[in-house]
């Protein structure tokens, strides 16, 4: 009885930490960004959807202005020899007419009391253009740095997000309302609708990343990149064109995460760190390069993770990211022949 | 200006302090099969690299009459396309998905036509599309990089080392579609060690020793000089 508790827990956290470590291995496979910050996107998705749960306007809207006018900032900065008047467009269209129209759009419908797949999905609208920004904000300009430099940008970017999400929702903890409210009885084991909701997400989320990869000419460009970043450029695949694309996809899934965890644990400014470790932990045990592997891998850091919290709940982290250990030895023993690649 | 394709001159390329080529000029017209020639070392794939903008260079390079687009994502969109000496295929991709990347600056359309010219002139990989391009024999990896390339629907196709590690007689079929693809207007720069079969095809040809060109003018004059004979005509490589 109490092991299908455990197990129901584990599964439906072990769902989120998917979405976590597939967005993680999408960023690294197509641009080697170590994205620290995935979790800050989790954070900021659940705690908009709380807010406006209570019918309040989200601090995001500001912070996503103020992400869109440094990014223009950042264009028109590397404009400034000479720019032709269409890119100039497309910057003033995506960095300052969207945002612009994300915030009227968010003021106009907060106070109304929308159902709440609506506050769902505005959570996404509002999350998702934040990861095209930090792209062009704090990646872009480092587009050929080695990954360790990119790793040291994730820290400073990771500590930013942090600290902004500190400044824009405060200290205080937050919980969103449920997407739906209802329980299921399945012989003994009760589930939850929200539960279901992650679920169902969870494999929308990739069987939609599945077909965008084998489908699409976009998606599959994507694929080229990580495979081998000099034949994409040859084809003339764009650098910039994959890592947009990669961090709003990311973006996104870290805003559908918030939305589906928001309801079920009280997040804090700060809470988005521990549940991206977690993601990580499931994306080393996939070789940062397995989409299949990563996915399972979370779920069985879900288990563990509920496990352990029931049998050793003060040693509940440091079992889970004791995970990483025996990973670590077992991929550095089977790599280490072919190490000048 | 005479109507070149293109025109290169003092073409200067540096990895760190070390120049590797020191103000090479060179100039094609359109149509025309032009290579290079020279040792391992003397500059030959950098001088590619560098009209490709993969490595920074300084110098003019003149496309078409204008100056090149900065961008290796432009000039692909304006006609050049490089095929490297380690091909750069997919290949954890399929065949089918390489050649669809090739055209991945033309429209749906221009890809679809483009497709059945690129599959009707290299049959063997319409039959392995679905084969992952890592899989393929070095032969067909070679077709596989051309194919990817005329996708790309190229007016200057630039062919670093076509016929590295291929066995004799592929590398004859390689090079007969070569000289096959000009009678499309393809327009090719051709780098390869293996002197005397690039002559054969080419109508000019450049000897570069040290990042400098030694030698230049018609290949077929180029194919009975004696200096060039001795050093690299006289064995086969």
């Amino acid at each position: 009885m109490i092991a299908t508790f455990l197990i129901q827990d584990g599964v439906t956290n072990g769902a989120i930490y998917a979405l976590l470590g597939l967005a993680l291995v999408l960023l690294f496979s197509v641009t080697r960004v170590i994205f620290i910050p995935q979790g800050e996107f989790v954070a900021y998705g659940a705690l908009t959807l709380a807010l406006l749960d209570g019918g309040k306007v989200p601090a995001t809207i500001s912070l996503l202005v103020c992400f869109g006018a440094i990014a223009f900032l950042f264009d028109l900065w590397s404009m400034r020899r000479g720019a032709d008047a269409r890119a100039f467009l497309r910057s003033v269209a995506l960095n300052l007419v969207l945002p612009g129209a994300i915030y009227g759009i968010t003021v106009m419908l907060a106070p109304l009391g929308l159902p709440s797949v609506a506050k769902a999905l505005l959570t996404i609208l509002i999350i998702t253009p934040m990861g095209a920004y930090v792209y062009r904000i704090a990646y872009r300009p480092l587009a050929d740095a080695s990954v360790l430099v990119l790793l040291i940008a994730s820290v400073g970017v990771h500590l930013a997000m942090m600290g902004l999400g500190l400044v824009f929702f405060g200290a205080e903890g937050l919980r969103a309302n449920p997407l739906a409210d209802d329980n299921f009885n399945i012989g003994s084991l009760m589930v939850s609708a929200q539960s279901l909701c992650i679920y169902g997400a969870t494999i929308a989320i990739i069987i939609g990343l599945y077909l965008f990869f084998e489908r699409t000419l976009l998606g599959k460009a994507l694929r080229a990149t990580a495979v081998n970043r000099l034949g994409a450029r040859l084809v003339g695949v764009r650098t910039h064109l994959t890592g947009v694309t990669a961090f709003t996809l990311a973006a996104a899934i870290g805003a559908v995460s918030g939305v589906l965890i928001g309801p079920i644990t009280t997040i804090y400014y700060d809470t988005g760190f521990l549940i991206g470790l977690k993601g990580f932990v499931a994306a080393i045990i996939g070789g940062l390069a397995s989409f299949p592997i990563t996915a399972i891998a979370a779920i069985g850091v879900g288990l563990v993770e509920s496990f352990s919290s029931f049998f050793a709940s003060s040693y509940k982290e440091v079992i889970v990211f004791g995970l990483i250990i025996p990973v670590l030895i077992w991929l550095s023993l089977s790599h280490g022949f072919h190490e000048e690649e | 200006m005479s109507g070149n394709l293109l025109e290169l001159s003092g073409i200067h390329v540096s990895y760190g302090r070390a120049e590797v080529l020191h103000g090479i000029s060179l100039s094609m017209k359109p149509g025309s099969i032009v290579t290079v020639i020279g040792a391992n070392g003397a500059g030959k794939s950098t001088l590619l690299n560098a009209i490709m903008g993969i490595v920074p260079s300084s110098g003019s390079i003149v496309y078409d009459g204008g100056p090149v687009p900065r961008s290796v994502e432009g000039r692909v969109a304006a006609g050049l396309c490089l095929v490297p000496e380690k091909r750069e295929l997919f290949a954890t991709m399929s065949v089918e998905d390489n050649v669809e990347l090739g055209g991945f600056l033309r429209s749906a359309s221009e890809r679809t036509e483009t497709r059945e010219q690129v599959y009707a002139r290299f049959p063997r990989l319409a039959e392995r599309r679905k084969q992952l391009a890592g899989t393929l024999s070095g032969g067909e990896r070679q077709m596989l990089a051309l194919a990817r390339a005329l996708m790309s629907r190229p007016r200057l196709l630039l062919l670093d080392e076509p016929s590295l590690g291929l066995a004799p007689r592929i590398v004859m079929d390689i090079l007969n579609i070569v000289s096959e693809l000009r009678t499309t207007g393809v327009s090719i720069l051709l780098v390869e060690q293996n002197a005397r079969a690039a002559l054969e095809i080419a109508d000019e040809g450049y000897l570069v020793e040290l990042g400098e060109v030694r030698l230049s003018g018609p290949a077929s004059e180029l194919a009975v000089n004696p200096a060039l004979m001795e050093s690299y005509l006289g064995t086969h490589s």
